[in-house]
């Protein structure tokens, strides 16, 4: 058995064959970075003090909210469920530290970074094309910079990020979905 | 359009989540000592209001939790989402 490491992995979703748009709105699917999915007990304070000492970051505790750290971005999904996006080399070296430092804690860490891609859209009408596909209320003064949600773009699930800066989202998406939400945006743009 | 509240999430559409039927069913304690109408009723037999309801909701296109909700079959007011493990709230219909 041969061991498949991430360098050797296919660093394109099934939006393979589109080409980047570049113009007032852009569209672009984002190198493939690391990605671990990790489930533990927030109201565990060794699990807490665990996590925040390997990502030397502080865990962000409500549903639906991001903390960054240079490359690093540590989603909180839910209750018991963080998401870490991360540089693509040191996926397993955090992972590993992770599970090291976590020993003992009742705590799952899974690397998924080839499940799931990342859609980055921007422009001035970025925040009208998203409306098309998902039900969430976008409106600037309620989706505010650097908010996240987990919601629904016609039939994908994604998870969705408004930029520190700008009129930039980033759109995680099922790497199987990634050709379906990159159209469906499209077909949106043509209509502007 | 519909507005549910994920206790965690917040006030989000009905189109992001599932309903999965009756809440507040108890697995009996021991299940050797029910006569088989006693488990038929626990397996299959559920309440069909017209009115209030106790459900179990998903919230399957966001934090993938469940949760409970008390709602009206007739008019699809959601009076109130609680969190599983959560006593359910008395709801005055």
């Amino acid at each position: 058995m041969t061991n498949t490491t991430a360098k050797d992995l296919p660093r394109t979703s099934s939006c393979y064959a589109r080409s980047a748009i570049e113009g007032t709105n852009s569209l672009r699917e984002m190198d493939l970075n690391g990605k671990l999915n990790i489930r533990g007990d927030a109201s565990e304070q060794k699990f807490v003090d665990g996590m925040s000492q390997v990502l030397e970051m502080d865990l962000p505790i409500s549903a639906n909210s991001v903390n960054e750290r240079g490359s690093q971005r540590l989603y909180c999904l839910g209750p018991d469920e963080w998401f870490l996006h991360c540089n693509l080399k040191s996926t397993d070296s955090l992972a590993q530290n992770l599970r090291e430092k976590l020993a003992g804690v009742h705590c799952a860490v899974t690397e998924v970074s080839d499940y799931y891609t990342v859609l980055r859209l921007s422009g001035p009408d970025a925040e009208g094309l998203l409306r098309r596909g998902t039900p969430l209320d976008l409106h600037h003064g309620v989706f505010k910079h650097d908010h996240t949600a987990q919601t629904r773009f016609g039939h994908a699930s994604i998870l969705l990020h408004k930029l520190a800066e700008g009129e930039a989202w980033d759109i995680q998406v099922r790497w199987t979905y990634a050709e379906y939400l990159w159209d469906y945006l499209v077909s949106a743009m043509r209509s502007l | 359009m519909l507005l549910i509240e994920c206790p965690w999430c917040g006030l989000r559409d009905q189109t992001e989540f599932h309903c999965h039927g009756e809440a507040h069913i108890t697995r009996p304690l021991d299940p050797d000592s029910l006569s088989d109408e006693e488990w038929g009723s626990y397996v299959f037999f559920r309440n069909n209001p017209k009115g209030l309801h106790y459900e179990r909701w998903e919230h399957s296109h966001g934090c993938r939790r469940w949760f409970n909700a008390a709602r009206d079959t007739v008019t699809d007011h959601v009076y109130a989402t609680y969190k599983p493990g959560v006593a359910k709230p008395e709801i005055e219909s």
